[in-house]
């Protein structure tokens, strides 16, 4: 077990702070740590794909726990994993895939830890269908503050506060997971532009519910009549019978081959992604789209992380970092959304990975994100002129409309709109209280939103 | 904790009657600052700084702190620190003198020293102890353009400040790496009571600006910040002016 003291940092990069990183091989290690982690506490920590401070304590210990990474056992008749928190969607979808299973939920990236997709609740493009990561958890093993393990079972205050918890209830260490069938490692894709934001919504609320997975870019520069212009993925996992008999993709249907591009430098400036820049990036974007195709096949890879083809793509920020701004509205709210949209355009902040996304039913985590509704989620460089009061404008108006920030992409959030956003916080601070009553739990994140 | 913008929740200000660090901290109490410890020794002007910063909606107490004792200041600064992080320390407290009389009468320069330098050395490394072992934190220094060359007309004061400058450059240095941000600022001729009887200088400025640029400078984590930002220029070019020149220099 090592213990370096080191800079962390979430993937924004933006406010670096001192920990006690310490990396345990076994549970018996994880106990020792999390039992002899001092004052300043201890907080788990995956593949640091949080954006803002999720994964980071000050003065204190971070657990990197991709050191424990092994998968116990797969039930392949059933689809059922068990495996340790600190195995990463990467390594499950490699192992599961050729046994014609897939991972239940999956983010923008694979490059995350099953831990940190039960603590931030994660969710994927198939939300509006399957809910969020924690819907397909069916037990967990917690490390708490006492430095005991227990098995935590679905419908428990625990589990409920434990999914989205943001890793302050204990630390995971296996996780039993319900996963999804799959016949091939393809995906059958239908593409379409849509020509401003409420074309966009409207063809969401039509159609969403034909396909399993559903996303759209949406371009935050354009301006006038085409504000919100957006580019619609949607699809689903390509049945064996739909390739052609004797191509190579039917002989080998769970080929899995991702490529990736050598890493940008970290030195780069922190004026590279400029509005001109991003805004004709933006352009050739949409117009490269297709106006309309469909069945169109696509690698599992390039449908779901595309941006993890090209590793530590979170420097062409430059060392000034950057911000991801997310938040949802419910249904009904739309006209939130028109005007955040509007105002994030007139800003002209240069953006180019934001994402439109309705949300389906919520799971019970007390500090799970997903709502029913739309979900926007935008990248900004921290750089930018005025950004900070520019974002506490939107969180006024996102927390006015009854929705909320996601809490595993703040680095910003004034505390004071938390408990509008979360209404089940006072509840997961008793929660805490109890089980944590000495606060060994604790992140940065949570100092700075008195979690 | 600081946000993605290093503006922070909790500031330390150990002068709490300077115009600059008011100025500060009035803009950091505007984005995100709701705890504000103003240390300085107790008079009525430090009670008002502190109802001035209460009526923004900030939660401020003041404590008893004398640069010019050393001893308390680990006691001073440790009961502070023992309330909760401290995510920023101004270290804003300095006398200007009067060159004429020091030179008359040297107590008065020492005093100067003392306070601007010797007193500032020790207040600086506890509060940089304390946010070492908390792990974050910013401690951002006030210096002065006076402090990078001596001048006729004011070199009690910027021998002190030039000290002080070296001192928190070098204490930057031994803290990179242990998650604490060190920031050097100098500003000009600034615009305010310490200041009043003086003939302003060329590119004077306001603590409303200092503040702006102290703002700019946690977000950016930087190491040295000129205010005006245009002094850096200048400074550099007179750093190589000869002497004999300089000392004829009206600045």
């Amino acid at each position: 077990m090592s213990a370096d003291t080191v800079s962390v940092s979430g993937w924004g990069r933006t406010a670096p702070t001192n920990a006690r990183l310490i990396r345990p091989r076994t549970y018996e290690e994880a106990v020792t740590a999390v039992r002899g982690c001092g004052t300043r506490g201890s907080i788990p920590r995956g593949l640091g794909r949080a954006y803002g401070d999720a994964a980071q304590n000050a003065g204190g210990t971070v657990l990197d726990m991709t050191g424990l990474d092994r998968v116990h056992a797969i039930d392949a008749d059933n689809g059922i994993v068990l495996c340790d928190a600190g195995v990463s969607l990467h390594r499950l979808i490699e192992v599961l895939l050729p046994l014609g299973w897939f991972v239940p939920v999956t983010p923008g990236t694979r490059q995350v830890t099953v831990g940190g997709a039960i603590g931030a609740d994660i969710h994927g493009k198939n939300h509006h269908v399957s809910g969020s990561f924690s819907r397909h958890v069916l037990s967990l093993e917690l490390l708490t503050a006492d430095g005991e393990i227990h098995t935590v079972g679905r419908d428990t205050p625990l589990f409920d506060a434990t999914t989205g918890g943001m890793g302050l209830t204990g630390v995971i260490l296996t996780a039993t997971l319900q996963l999804q069938p799959v016949e091939t490692s393809l995906m059958t894709v239908d593409t379409e532009r849509a020509r401003d934001l409420d074309d966009l919504m409207a063809r969401l609320t039509a159609t969403d519910d034909h396909y399993r997975y559903s996303v759209a870019w949406i371009d935050l520069l354009a301006r006038g009549t085409a504000t919100g212009r957006a580019v619609l993925t949607r699809g689903d996992h390509t049945p064996l019978e739909a390739l052609r008999e004797g191509t190579r993709a039917r002989r080998d249907p769970f080929a899995f081959h991702p490529s990736r591009l050598p890493a940008p430098p970290s030195f780069l400036p922190e004026r590279l992604l400029n509005r001109r820049g991003v805004a004709l990036f933006n352009e050739l974007w949409y117009r490269k789209a297709p106006r309309a195709r469909t069945g169109e096949l696509q690698r599992l890879a390039a449908f779901f992380h595309p941006l993890d083809g090209v590793p530590h793509w979170n420097r062409i920020y430059g060392r000034g970092g950057f911000v991801q701004y997310q938040f949802v509205v419910g249904h009904g709210q739309e006209e939130t959304l028109r005007r955040i949209v509007r105002r994030v355009s007139e800003h002209r902040c240069p953006s180019f990975l934001a994402v439109l996304k309705r949300f389906g039913d919520a799971d019970p985590g007390w500090l799970s994100f997903p709502v029913p509704g739309w979900t926007l989620a935008l990248d900004i460089p921290a750089a930018l002129p005025g950004l900070g009061a520019f974002l506490d404008a939107l969180d006024e108006d996102v927390a006015t409309a009854g929705g909320r920030v996601y809490l595993a992409k703040d680095s910003r959030l004034r505390p004071e709109l938390l408990a509008a956003m979360y209404p089940r916080l006072e509840e997961f601070r008793a929660l805490r209280a109890e089980v944590d009553p000495r606060g060994v739990f604790v992140s940065d994140l949570a100092r700075r939103l008195s979690l | 904790m600081k946000d993605a913008f290093g503006i922070p929740q909790s500031l330390l200000v150990l002068g709490g009657t300077s115009e600059i660090a008011l100025a500060t901290a009035r803009r950091l109490i505007a984005r995100r600052t709701r705890t504000v410890w103003l240390a300085g020794r107790p008079s009525p002007a430090l009670e008002q700084s502190a109802a001035d910063l209460r009526a923004l909606g900030a939660d401020v107490r003041t404590v008893a702190f004398d640069a010019l004792d050393p001893e308390s200041h680990e006691t001073v600064l440790g009961k502070v620190f023992a309330e909760g992080d401290i995510d920023m320390v101004l270290l804003a407290f300095g006398i200007l003198g009067d060159q004429a009389r020091d030179e008359r009468e040297p107590l008065n320069a020492v005093r100067v020293a003392q306070t601007n330098y010797t007193g500032a050395v020790s207040a600086a490394l506890v509060g940089a102890g304390a946010l070492q072992s908390q792990g974050h934190g910013s401690l951002v220094v006030l210096s002065s353009v006076a402090g990078e060359r001596a001048r006729r007309a004011n070199f009690i004061y910027g021998s002190s400040k030039a000290g002080l400058d070296t001192f928190t450059q070098g204490l930057g240095d031994a803290l990179h790496g242990t998650g604490v941000h060190v920031m050097v600022v100098r500003p000009g001729f600034v615009r305010s009571k310490m200041t009043t009887d003086l003939e302003e200088a060329p590119l004077a400025t306001t603590p409303e600006a200092v503040a702006t640029a102290i703002e700019l400078g946690l977000r950016r984590r930087s190491e040295t910040v000129w205010v005006p930002g245009r002094l850096r220029l200048v400074m550099s070019a007179l750093r190589h002016v000869p002497r004999s020149v300089f000392r004829r220099l009206p600045v």
